[in-house]
């Protein structure tokens, strides 16, 4: 059935992928697939009211608006016109075996911005919502393009967000979180499109602080987290201010396991595959907090002789880390994915993109023979810079061919190791000045600020 | 350190052949009741190393938790498992999540490298001379 999708007016590029997230995870493998999405006439595609047609019952529309955090409501459309005239037309013409049952006599109702129908009205606590929406009074502040033609929806709610978890899980009032802890909305996105619901394991090799676990657990998943710093994952802030309070400060249940480990240098037991329902993490990428791997001074050649920690100091050593490509850091995440995953499981991790002319070249995403990806969902952070969640699922199983091919990369990145810290430099990339001296010769700036796009679409 | 994470664990540590199993050594342990979750026990039996989970509870003392062979999916699908504590699906519970390791080390088999467990954090970070080429 066709259904009245409307969107929060927030991470545009995040909306549809959820929904479709959410089907496959309450209606099924393929439901996700099986989604369908046209634009109300004359609606720009960052418009909020999306035509949106949900396999399964009304139950299943339901049960995905109520999980999602992007969906304002999903509506059994009853009409929609130019006018209220026509809207009533139209909303009288509407079929009444489709109508009666939610216009009982027995049975409240509320209708949102107007009145409309007969019966007792509770505004409180109605067994029924239904919403009028106009489309009209686009200002010029909602950064999408001027409405060409009014429109005027009437439906009944199906299903819609409950964004009272946002305040409850803000980091704000989060007792331990550090310099990159994942903001509470989008960690629920990261568990939604990560599929997360009881009995399913999720794992997170930069665990960090914990926040996206903490967004998997708050939807039943079992968790596990590794880092490589082990200030962050063992002793935090104090015996009352670390990765386990965080889990008791929302009664859930801890992590199954929080490690200190390189992702590098994974320490699973041979034999060991397809144990994750999910892996969902936050790389560093080098812009805000760079990546550090095992290896350290060793891999300095030349400047320093190979250095071994003497016998006695084996115990209270800190081991020095060697800076992690960016390039080696997703190649290794993909294989760790390729190899742990279950097949169908999900991979869902933010990935850097530098932009070109102000856009994301998608054929700059990383591919693996085991993965297709789903979604990508671009974030801009700044002129120069987005991050885009890319939601991948597990299609190829590991084989061996795969495990050779990324043990002959894996050394190529250790021998030429400065060469792929060079060209994987992402934070030179974003940080360092624009080129003013080439630009100064074309006669204008390197980057023409007024060739911002002047709806905000992807910035929202 | 649940014994289910040190299951999954070995040494990859240079010189190590398969770094596998770990050689447990407690010095405090506890246990933590939890909610049994028979769907995830069913599908991560499979993964589990039967003989290294069965050595790991003689490790700490418990020759008697486990039997030496692995429950069947029949049983932990019997009906009241869940409930009854004597079950094969509890005592499975129990053994992969309930015993937590909260102070010890894990030993490669291989090479005698230890890594050490504090405050239930097993530390598998590698020193720098030891990473493989």
């Amino acid at each position: 059935m066709w259904y009245l999708c409307v969107f929060y007016h927030r991470l545009l590029d995040y909306r549809r992928p959820e929904v479709q997230s959410l089907a496959e995870l309450f209606g099924g493998p393929g439901a996700g697939d099986a989604v369908e999405w046209r634009m109300p006439e004359n609606h720009h595609v960052d418009s909020p009211f999306h035509l949106v047609r949900l396999p399964g019952d009304e139950r299943l529309a339901a049960q995905i608006a109520n999980r999602s955090l992007l969906v304002k409501g999903i509506y059994e459309l009853w009409g929609q016109g130019t006018t209220y005239e026509e809207l009533e037309r139209v909303v009288m013409a509407y079929p009444e075996e489709r109508k009666l049952p939610y216009l009982t006599p027995e049975s409240t109702f509320k209708i949102v911005v107007d009145s409309f129908g007969k019966g007792r009205v509770n505004l409180k606590k109605p067994d029924h919502k239904f919403f009028v929406m106009e489309t009209d009074d686009y200002g010029c502040n909602n950064g999408l393009p001027p409405v060409a033609q009014r429109t005027v929806f009437f439906g009944r709610e199906v299903g819609a967000a409950d964004r009272h978890l946002l305040p409850t899980y803000q980091l704000k009032s989060r007792k331990y979180i550090g310099p990159t802890a994942m903001d509470a909305e989008m960690a629920f996105l990261m568990a939604n499109q990560g599929l997360a619901r009881p009995g399913k394991l999720v794992y997170d090799p930069f665990v960090g602080t914990g926040s996206i676990l903490v967004a998997a657990a708050h939807f039943g998943a079992m968790t596990m987290g590794a880092d490589i710093d082990i200030r962050v994952v063992r002793d935090g802030r104090g015996p009352d201010c670390n990765i386990w309070s965080n889990f008791e400060q929302y009664k859930l249940p801890e992590p199954l396991c929080i490690l200190r480990a390189d992702n590098n240098v994974p320490p699973w037991r041979p034999g060991l595959k397809e144990v994750f329902d999910a892996i969902i993490c936050d790389p560093p990428y080098g812009v805000r907090a760079g990546g550090r791997k095992s290896g350290g001074r060793k891999l300095i050649k030349g400047t320093v002789a190979p250095y071994t920690v003497p016998d006695e100091k084996r115990d209270s050593h800190i081991p020095s880390t060697a800076p992690y490509s960016l390039a080696e850091c997703v190649h290794d995440l993909l294989h760790l994915a390729a190899r742990m995953l279950v097949m169908g499981g999900r991979l869902v991790f933010f990935f850097p993109v530098v932009r070109e002319d102000g856009v994301a070249n998608p054929a700059k995403y990383p591919e693996h023979p085991c993965f297709r990806l789903l979604a990508s969902c671009e974030q801009i952070l700044s002129m120069r810079y987005s991050r885009v969640l890319l939601t991948m699922v597990k299609v190829g199983p590991y084989t061996g061919e795969v495990e050779k091919a990324a043990e002959e990369r894996r050394r190529e990145f250790r021998e030429n190791h400065h060469k792929w810290m060079e060209e994987g430099n992402l934070h030179s990339a974003v940080f360092s000045p624009a080129d003013q001296a080439a630009a100064a010769a074309d006669g204008k700036p390197a980057i023409d600020r007024d060739s911002k796009p002047k709806y905000r679409g992807k910035y929202v | 350190m649940r014994l289910l994470t040190h299951n999954m664990l070995a040494s990859n540590a240079r010189g190590a052949v398969t770094g596998y199993p770990l050689k447990l050594q407690v010095v405090k342990w506890s246990t933590k009741e939890a909610e049994p979750n028979p769907e995830f026990l069913r599908g991560m039996l499979p993964k589990i190393d039967w003989p290294a989970l069965v050595a790991a509870t003689q490790a700490l003392g418990l020759p008697e938790l486990l039997p030496e062979a692995p429950p069947t999916d029949a049983e932990l699908s019997a009906e009241g498992a869940a409930a009854d504590e004597g079950s094969a699906l509890r005592r499975l519970h129990r053994a992969l999540l309930e015993i937590h390791i909260e102070e010890g080390a894990l030993v490669c088999p291989d090479t005698d490298r230890c890594f050490p467990i504090s405050r239930g954090v097993p530390n598998m970070l590698l020193h720098e001379d030891e990473v493989r080429n």
